[in-house]
């Protein structure tokens, strides 16, 4: 434990180089039971889900430990059930594309209500920001089973958005809004907006107004400014705050469970029904799997911009 | 990797590196005003928090009905205190989230014990991205894929506890609780520490009068991050549990298919109130340290 905190790399020599393998040893055994837990409980499971993938669903739910890859094929075909001829599974194709529907919306609504929030945060004096900062961040940390809850309230037909509409006289009857895409839409939104800001904001922080300075003394005006000179110096933020939001959109479960019903399923609920009523374990390894590997890329991407954007400062 | 994943923005934005903000532009007119942004940012905050005050107001409503306002009443959380289920999900809630965020906590503070101050040695890279890897995949993958190993393993020993959950949520909280303990880490120096080693304190006399006391901030920041975590989760918690073993939160989605009472509003206000405290606490207590 004595030479944890050795700053200086040791010169090389016979004594310095076992020490620092004896350095090595302790740090491996004290970084150990954390990949143990993490290995057993997180890591592990995702091998295991890989073999089901491969393998044929038993009647009751589970496997049969037989090969197959039927999941695979089913995450985007089906079987004609009289003559076994595949064919594009339009269930699951719709499911696909309100999946990225609304996490494309989802993210262009985070964008326009997070960047300029963002952007206020910003420019207000230091002292004075760490308390709108707190004021984002402590809604994100907030439950979002309970923060689902709240835009169910908002939005049910006797929620209090109809009950303002139906008192101002502009519309007879409620708007059905709950269990639509509609309210999917808007519940992702308000949950994820946090992710958008924070990253904007880190990125507007940095932003030298010398450089908006500049383009003001020479005649652009404010919108072109902001175009030409501020969007292109927070980009970097921007993809960093958009890609934070798609990928927990994407992945998304509770929210659509609750204000999308039992019939506007995104990814994460088809995944749940196969390990529910649609007792397919293997297809919905495969669904998962692929789920996994489209965030993956996502977070390829996102990693490689923010380190871009840490070798430029 | 590690340093860019979810939460991690998150904190480090908290501690952005003031940027040169150069000379002020002339009074009266500011570069940094533009168009419509402010109206925008006030309405975002409004629109944050409306309808958790709704929600809230709601709780206190006497009516059955979750539209019409009757009358200031406590009676949604008399009823909630009084549902045998409400309180035995809430014990199990917090005995989860306490035992779940203190093996994180000890498992982090050591990682980040092990990770932190050194140069790069062999196998630093992995063992960052396995520390992280629970913040990498949704949700929603690693509770089917838990599910699977655990309904194998639930029915060749026959043995279900709450074990099963302690180890998941143990598993996700890691990363959570390592965050700040190793940002705690990253801004101490050794200097202390090698002044205690020249009067020859042992290296376990040196860990815990010096080591130990200093870090603690972060290892307390860590442990209510983790604690925040377990008690919010759903969807793991809702595909490990084996029958009866309702946690608060799964509780409330299974109650949201039944007909809605102002009861589940009662029992969110008090999470978000016990939340928003733990909250502001960890800012409290990471702010200490600038």
């Amino acid at each position: 434990m004595s030479d944890m905190a050795l700053n200086t790399p040791p010169e090389p020599g016979a004594l310095e180089l076992e020490e620092a393998q004896q350095d090595n040893r302790s740090r491996w055994l004290l970084a150990l039971p954390a990949m143990v837990i993490i290995g057993c409980f997180a890591t592990l499971p995702l091998l295991v889900m890989l073999v089901y993938a491969f393998l044929t669903p038993g009647d009751y739910g589970n496997v049969v430990w037989k090969f197959s890859t039927d999941g695979w094929v089913s995450v985007l075909l089906q079987r004609d059930i009289f003559d076994d001829t595949l064919m594009w599974a339009d269930a699951h194709l719709s499911i696909f594309w309100r999946s990225l529907r609304l996490s494309l919306i989802t993210t262009i609504l985070t964008l326009i209500f997070g960047v300029p929030t963002a952007w206020f945060i910003a420019t207000r004096p230091r002292e004075k920001r760490q308390f709108w900062l707190f004021l984002v961040t402590v809604p994100f940390w907030t439950n979002l089973l309970v923060r689902t809850i709240a835009i169910q309230e908002l939005i049910r037909s006797e929620g209090v958005i109809n009950l303002i509409l139906l008192k101002i006289g502009i519309i007879d009857e409620p708007i059905q809004m709950m269990f639509t895409d509609f309210a999917i839409g808007f519940g992702m939104t308000y949950v994820y907006l946090p992710l958008m800001v924070l990253p904007v904001y880190a990125a507007v922080d940095k932003l030298d107004f010398r450089l908006v300075e500049a383009a003001h003394d020479l005649y652009a005006g404010r919108w072109t400014a902001f175009r030409r000179v501020i969007l292109p110096l927070i980009k970097p933020g921007i993809i960093a705050g958009s890609i934070l939001v798609f990928i927990p959109c994407l992945g998304a479960y509770v929210t659509p469970r609750v204000l999308g019903g039992g019939k506007n399923l995104m990814f994460g609920n088809l995944i749940e029904l196969q390990f529910g009523a649609g007792r397919n374990w293997p297809l919905g390894a495969a669904l998962s799997l692929t789920l996994m590997a489209i965030v993956m890329v996502a977070l390829i991407y996102y990693v490689r911009v923010t380190s871009r954007e840490r070798e430029d400062v | 990797m590690s340093e860019t994943t979810l939460s991690g923005s998150k904190i480090e934005t908290e501690t952005v590196v003031p940027a040169a903000s150069g000379k002020k532009a002339p009074k009266g007119y500011s570069v940094s005003t533009l168009p419509g942004f402010s109206v925008v940012a006030i309405f975002t905050f409004f629109a944050l928090y409306a309808p958790i005050m709704i929600l809230v107001l709601y709780s206190f409503n006497a009516g059955t009905s979750l539209a019409i306002w009757e009358g200031f009443s406590l009676r949604w959380y008399v009823q909630a205190a009084g549902n045998e289920r409400v309180i035995d999900a809430a014990i199990r809630s917090l005995i989860l989230a306490g035992a779940s965020a203190t093996i994180a906590s000890i498992c982090a503070t050591m990682a980040a014990l092990a990770t932190t101050r050194t140069r790069r040695f062999k196998g630093r890279t992995m063992i960052y991205a396995l520390i992280n890897q629970p913040l990498m995949v949704p949700e929603i993958v690693t509770a089917v894929a838990l599910l699977i190993v655990f309904a194998w393993i639930k029915v060749m020993t026959g043995y279900t506890s709450l074990l099963y959950l302690i180890a998941a949520h143990t598993a996700f909280c890691i990363p959570f609780a390592y965050l700040p303990i190793r940002a705690r880490l990253e801004t101490m120096d050794d200097t202390l520490e090698v002044a205690a080693r020249d009067l020859y304190a042992s290296p376990m006399q040196v860990f815990r009068r010096v080591t130990l006391p200093l870090m603690w901030p972060g290892i307390i920041a860590g442990f209510m991050l983790a604690f925040v975590i377990s008690l919010d989760d759903v969807v793991i918690t809702e595909f490990v549990k084996s029958a009866g073993q309702e946690t608060i939160p799964t509780y409330m989605l299974g109650q949201l298919r039944r007909v809605v009472t102002p009861e589940v509003n009662a029992i969110s206000t008090i999470i978000l109130v016990s939340g928003a405290i733990l909250v502001s606490l960890f800012f409290w207590v990471s702010r200490e340290r600038r």
